[in-house]
Parts: structure tokens; sequence; C-alpha cells
């Protein structure tokens, strides 16, 4: 792990037929775990997707360690390649099998020996409790188990930054629990984080700031314990409210 | 969903039964038919029935050869096509273009007037490397225009794959190339087996106009059964040959739908 | 005395009873009205016709030349105005005129070819467009009397290598064409009998255009037919040789099946021949040196 910053997002601006982020300025050193937290349409999945690239910006710019990934002529693949992110859904691909799944990256982007991705994948799925599933196809496993697979998947490429975009909220409760597991497993090891999430008790309890997003802006920025217990914007405040309401808090 | 006991059984029998009587009332009301024995001879002729069979299947194998050979042609073309209409960027407009105006013109001409212009009329013109074989460009014929409609089939089924399979795939860095390759076309392609099928069905039953040209196949043995002798019955011959050769591939397709509808609808939301 | 009475009265009684009866049969009036000829069941009032008074006369669109042309010499489209050239259309206001129906009373339609001799009711009265008699067709129309006698021939590019072809062996690796339902196919077939299955085509023209672009080595089409092919529709072909048949082939003109109109033509036809006139036509329209017989 390098020691340099991580991630530098400065003043970012993107629209798409309205101005959805205006202005968003977020920074994260080696080993961090941000969590984003705000209501739907705040724009934390847009945010996500503008890391990763796969949305253009009108504004700003994104440094992912030391190089500036907005701008015109990099090399889009080798940095996705280095980013490693999970959607909410439609995830894994259906048409493959687990194993598969996992080595594709592996075999076609890292160009990994299709025995050695094999073994690493198969290790790896190990670790995390999938190891009998290595040959399923994800049309047999349950939500959470389909999203710890797509955390392995993203895994196996050795990221330096890992991106999670509401993995849990299109899950049974029942299942979150599990999933919720692996990430903690995956922040303990040092995996620089940045996590978008309704999980209000995990996030308390997993990282080192919180981001409260309204509206495109990054209202609130702080720990844990000053977002959550002592939060100082009224609009954070209504919206913790409504959140203990709806006990989820 | 199979009904158990009792009441299945009873409206087993009941379907069976009510069956048997239409299909008998059917057959007694066409055999007793004032017109019957006159359609008999001319259509259901068990004589010429005979005589066609030693004569049409060994044209047929000439259709079942065009068949073959176009439709592996066809599926390659038409997804190049397809995957040539879905490249981004304005740098690839004018090979957009090209291929939007290739689909237009030739689902819109009538297939029988591309195999008349291609099959007499390049061959006339006489410039010298090209091939001159009549199976040769009926075959392209067919190729250039079921690849239009296969095409858009393929487009279509590409477009119904879920965009978040693409921003996964380019999310492990995976090249636009190799998202297409190894994520997108393989699960384009499974979705869209019926209508592709379907395609399929219409192209055995084209191969017939491949006759025009020239040669012999079971539609144009037939005629020439049906000319000679002014009995209708060879052209039933032909017919049942053609669809005993759609029944397999319909139930083929059947079954491979199933064993994939599974697969795919299995990820919607991920529960 | 009493005997020859009674004989006497007996032939009376006979001699009575003939007459009876004869003059019964002749007091049954004839279609004509008279009591003492039949009439003549050939005049023009008497014709089994389509249409009274007009004889409907049909053949292919297009017609070629040498059996029917145009002003220009090519091919005539029945739908337009009437023609007189060509063979058939000769052959056709012949008859017309020995049946005693001025020009105007001739109408043409148009029926194409593999449809004439099939069975069923016919919409013309006779129709004339090089049909061969056979005995499959008879069984579903009727053939008046000859009005041509036809050969088939073959007909090839001048630089194919069949073209120098004398003899039936020689064409047997050749790759053949003629036009579906035609006995110039049967020839093939039948008498040629080549190694390769010969192409069947929809219509003689695409036929013609499969040999220019040279897909068939040759294609068969009776002999006028051949004169025309070579001579304008491909002038660097040759009519290679004709083909040996087991009886005399003729054209005949096809009637509906039990049509009485037919007896009427073929008297029609057997004048014409008499008085030569069916020779000058042939002159006229059919000329040229035929090529020899392949054998």
């Amino acid at each position: 792990m390098s020691a340099e910053t991580v991630l530098k997002i400065e003043d970012l601006h993107k629209s798409f037929d309205v101005e959805v982020l205006k202005g968003i300025s977020l920074t994260l050193e080696p080993a961090e775990v941000v969590c984003l937290i705000g209501a739907s349409g705040s724009g934390k999945s847009t945010l996500l997707r503008c890391v990763n690239l796969l949305e253009p910006i009108q504004d700003g710019r994104i440094e992912f360690l030391g190089e500036e990934i907005t701008a015109p002529g990099v090399d889009v693949d080798g940095v996705r390649r280095r980013i490693g992110i999970v959607f909410q859904a439609f995830n894994l691909f259906p048409h493959m099998s687990v194993l598969r799944n996992i080595t594709l990256g592996l075999t076609k982007v890292l160009k990994t020996p299709q025995a050695q991705a094999d073994e690493e994948a198969a290790d790896l799925l190990a670790r995390f409790g999938l190891a009998d599933k290595r040959n399923e196809y994800p049309d047999r496993l349950s939500g959470g188990q389909q999203q710890r697979v797509a955390i392995v998947r993203a895994l196996a490429m050795r990221p330096e930054l890992m991106m999670l975009d509401e993995v849990t909220s299109a899950l049974d409760p029942e299942l979150v629990a599990e999933v919720l597991d692996v990430i903690r497993e995956l922040a303990d090891s040092g995996m620089t984080m940045l996590i978008a999430t309704h999980e209000m008790s995990f996030a308390r309890d997993i990282a080192n700031r919180v981001c409260f997003l309204d509206d495109g802006v990054i209202l609130e920025e702080g720990s844990p314990e000053q977002i959550f217990s002592a939060p100082t914007n009224e609009r954070t405040k209504q919206f913790l409210q409504r959140i203990i309401e709806a006990g989820r808090l | 969903m199979r009904a158990h006991g009792a009441s299945g059984t009873r409206s087993t029998l009941i379907a069976v039964a009510s069956t048997v009587v239409f299909a008998v009332v059917v057959v007694l009301v066409v055999s007793n038919s004032p017109g019957w024995p006159e359609v008999q001879r001319q259509f259901f002729n068990g004589e010429f029935f005979r005589e066609s069979l030693r004569v049409i299947p060994k044209a047929f194998l000439l259709n079942v050869r065009i068949f073959l050979i176009a439709e592996v042609f066809i599926l390659v073309f038409a997804l190049l096509i397809a995957i040539v209409r879905s490249l981004p960027g304005p740098v690839f407009f004018p090979l957009r273009a090209l291929a939007i105006v290739y689909a237009d013109f030739f689902r819109g001409v009538p297939t029988i007037l591309v195999i008349y212009l291609l099959g007499f009329g390049a061959p006339a013109l006489q410039i010298s490397g090209i091939p001159r074989g009549e199976l040769f460009w009926g075959v392209v014929a067919l190729v250039l225009v079921y690849s239009a409609y296969v095409s858009e089939v393929y487009r279509a089924g590409i477009d119904s794959v879920h965009p978040s399979q693409e921003a996964a795939a380019r999310s492990l860095g995976l090249s636009q190339a190799k998202t297409m390759r190894y994520v997108i076309v393989p699960q384009a392609v499974r979705r869209v087996v019926p209508p592709l099928l379907n395609d399929f069905i219409g192209l055995q039953k084209d191969t017939a106009l491949v006759a025009l040209l020239g040669p012999v196949e079971a539609f144009r043995q037939s005629q020439i059964e049906v000319a000679s002798n002014f009995n209708y019955t060879p052209y039933l011959v032909t017919a049942i040959l053609f669809v005993l050769l759609t029944i397999p591939l319909a139930r083929l397709t059947d079954w491979l739908v199933i064993r994939d509808r599974r697969r795919q609808l299995a990820l919607g939301a991920a529960r | 005395m009493r005997k020859q009475l009674v004989l006497t009265l007996v032939l009376a009684v006979f001699v009575l009873a003939a007459t009876a009866c004869g003059a019964d049969e002749a007091a049954t009036p004839t279609a004509a009205g008279t009591e003492t000829a039949a009439a003549d069941p050939c005049a023009k009032d008497q014709l089994n016709l389509k249409t009274p008074g007009q004889l409907t006369i049909a053949t292919d669109n297009p017609a070629f030349p040498p059996w029917f042309q145009d002003a220009e010499g090519a091919p005539w489209d029945p739908t337009t105005d009437p023609t007189k050239q060509g063979y058939e259309a000769a052959v056709a206001y012949g008859v017309a005129d020995q049946m005693g129906f001025a020009d105007d009373e001739v109408k043409w339609v148009v029926v194409p070819f593999d449809n004439v001799f099939k069975p069923g009711p016919k919409d013309f009265d006779f129709d004339i467009n090089q049909v061969s008699y056979s005995p499959k067709r008879d069984e579903a129309v009727d053939f008046s009397d000859s009005y041509y006698d036809v050969e088939q021939a073959v007909v090839t590019l001048k630089s194919s290598k069949f073209a120098k072809a004398t003899s039936l062996a020689d064409l047997k690796d050749a790759k053949l064409g003629a036009q579906l339902g035609t006995t110039s196919y049967d020839a093939i077939v039948d008498t040629i009998q080549p190694s390769k299955d010969p192409n069947v085509y929809t219509t003689n023209n695409d036929a013609i255009r499969a040999l220019k672009n040279g897909n068939i080595d040759g294609i068969v089409v009776d002999y006028p037919t051949s004169l025309y092919v070579t001579a304008v529709q491909v002038p660097n072909a040759t009519a290679v040789g004709r083909l040996p048949a087991e009886g005399q082939e003729y054209f005949g003109l096809v009637f509906e099946k039990g049509n009485p109109l037919r007896d009427c033509v073929n008297q029609a036809i057997a004048k014409l021949r008499e008085a030569g006139t069916l020779d000058e036509y042939a002159q006229k329209w059919i000329e040229g040196s035929a090529p020899p017989v392949l054998k």
C-alpha cells in the first residue's frame, strides 16, 4: 500500500438534465473507510460512478493515487482495473459459473494463466465461506451469496480502492448480515473503501469518516460520533431523525 | 401443472375424448362432402405420393445444403452488423450509418428480387474473378437478406442485456471489445433464440427461391411432377418434408429457452 | 287368291308402317328448321363459342418471334393491338378466316403456358402457343390436328466446347437447361440423358440469361424458337443440332376437353394444308437452314 492519498476529488460537478453533483470535494487516505449517507437521489451512486469513470463530468477533477484520471487521454480500462466497485444489483454474469465470474477479469485483464487464476479464485472464495459454490451458476445463489461473490470478484483484481454502492439495499434483511461481515473483514484488512449505504449502525461501526450528502452537496462531514450523535447541520439532523423514527438506527 | 388424483384423471379423459370426437367429426364431414373424391384424387393421391417419394426427397437435400451453408454465414455476418450498429462515438458514425442503410434496404426489398438481381445480374457483368455459379449467388442473396433481419434480432438482444452488466464488466477493467465478447453477446444471443429460430424457419422455406436460378430443389421438383401429371399430390410431399425439418428445430429451441430462462431471470434484484 | 290378298295386305301394312316411321323422322325438325338436309354444325352461327359471334384465342405474354411479332419484329404483347405477323398469328387468322370470322371478330386473351393444358374449363375457344401434343396432356385437354410439325433443337454459345457436338453422346457431359413443363425438358431427360441433372427455369428468358452467363452449356427449345434465339436474343449462340424423336412431335391448338369446336377447326386446318397455305406461312416466317439431327 502506498502512503500517498488514494483518492482526491476536487469540486466535482456532474449534470444529467439537471445538475446532480454541485461541487463535491473529498479525500481518501490509505486504509481509510469513508461512508456516504444521504437520501435517495442525493447523488451517492452518481459520485461513485464518476470516480469509476462510468460517467463523464462537467467540471472539477479526480486524482487517483496521484494521477489525474479525469484528464483526456487517460487509460480508462487501466484505472478501472485498480478500482473495485460493487453495485446494488445485476452484478454477476448469469451465463458463467461463480468461479468463471471471478477468473474472467484475472485471465482477460490481468493476463493470469488459467490454472493460477482458478487457484486464486478458489482461495478467495474459501476465505469468505463460498468454496462450495464454486461451480454453481449465480441463479442458484441467494442474494446475499451473490453479493459476497460480487465483492470477491472485485477483490480478485487486487484493487487499491474498493467502492460499494448500496450493496445491501436490495437484500432481504436476514441476508444483510453475511454481506456486512465480509465488508467488515475487508476494512479490517486495511482496504481503502468508499461505501454508500443506508445501514446506519454499520456505518457508525466501521467508518473512519462519514459524509452526509444532500442534493448534490456534502452538507456535513466528520467522524461517526460527530455525525450520528452530534450533527451540526439542520438538514443532517432532520435526516437522522427520520432514520431513527424508522427504527433503522 | 399436473392435476393429481381422481379429478386429474377425469380431466385427461375428457380432453382425450373431446379430441377424438372432434377428429372423427372433421374426418366424417370432409370425407362425405360431395367434392371429396375429386379432391382426394387431385391432392391426396396414393399412387402419385409414392412416385414423388422417389424423386423429391433427393431434391430436398439441396434445400438442406443451402439452408445449412447460408445459416452459418448469416449467424456470423448479422452479428457483425449488430455490433457495428452499437459502436459508440462519432468516429464510427459512417460505419453505423452504413449498417443502418444495409438493414433497411435488405429488409425492404423482396427476397425474390434480390435473388433475380444477384443470380442473373452479377454473372452478367462478366467481371473476371467474380464467381458465376447460380448456387453461389443464390446463397449470397439469402445471406444478405436474412442477415438484415437477424441483425435486428441480435440488436434487440444486445439492448435487452441490463446496462449494469456492461458496467460491471467495464469496472473490472475489461475493454469494450472484451466486454461485448465475453459478457454482452453471449447473454444477448441466449435471449433471442426464439426470434432467431423464427427467421431460420423462414430461411428454410426461402431456399426454394434458389430454384429460380436453375437448380432443381424440392419445390421445383414437385412443380416438374405436377406439370407432367396434372396432379397436385407432389406438393403435399414437399410440404411434409419442410414441416419435418421444422419440428425438431422448434423443439430444440423450446429446450434451449427453458434451460436458459432460469439463469437469465435469476439475477434481477439480488434476492 | 286369298293368299295373294293376304300377302298384299301384309305388304301394304309394312309399306304404310315404314313410310309412317320415315315420315316421323322426316318430320322431326332439324336445328336448321329444314326437313330435308341436316344443318352444317360448323357454320359460323352453329359454333360452340365462349362469346357468340366472336372467336376468342389465347396465347402467352409476351409472344415471341417467329410465332408472333409486332410491326418492328419484336415480341408481341397480346393486350395491345393485334398482329397478323408471325407463323402462329398467320395460322390463327387463317383458321378464323376459313370459319367465316372477320379480323375484328377475333379476340385475343393471355394464358400462361403451363396453365393451358391443365384440366378444367377454359376462358378461350382455343389456345395457340407452341403446345406439343402428348398423350398425357391429351387426357386433360383436346388437341387439334398438327398445324406445325416440330423438332427440338440444342442451342449453345458459339464459344462452347459443345458447339461442335455431332452426336447425342457428345452432349452427355453438358449442363443443359429448359423451361419448366415443356417437351424440351422431356427431350433432355428422355433423349439426351445427360450425366448432370438439367436446370429448370420458370421462363425461356431465364434459361437464355443463364446460357449467356455461362451457368449452363446449352438450352433445348423447339427449332423455330432457336432461330429467334440465335438470330436476335443471343447472337453469339448457335443451334448445334436437332433432336431425334420417337414419333413426329407436333403443335396443336388446345381446346377445353370435349369441345366440339375442335372438329370444325380441324376442317379449317385441313383446308389450309391442302391449299398449301401452311407451307407459305412456314416459308415466310420460319426460314433458315436447319442444323443436322443428332443421333
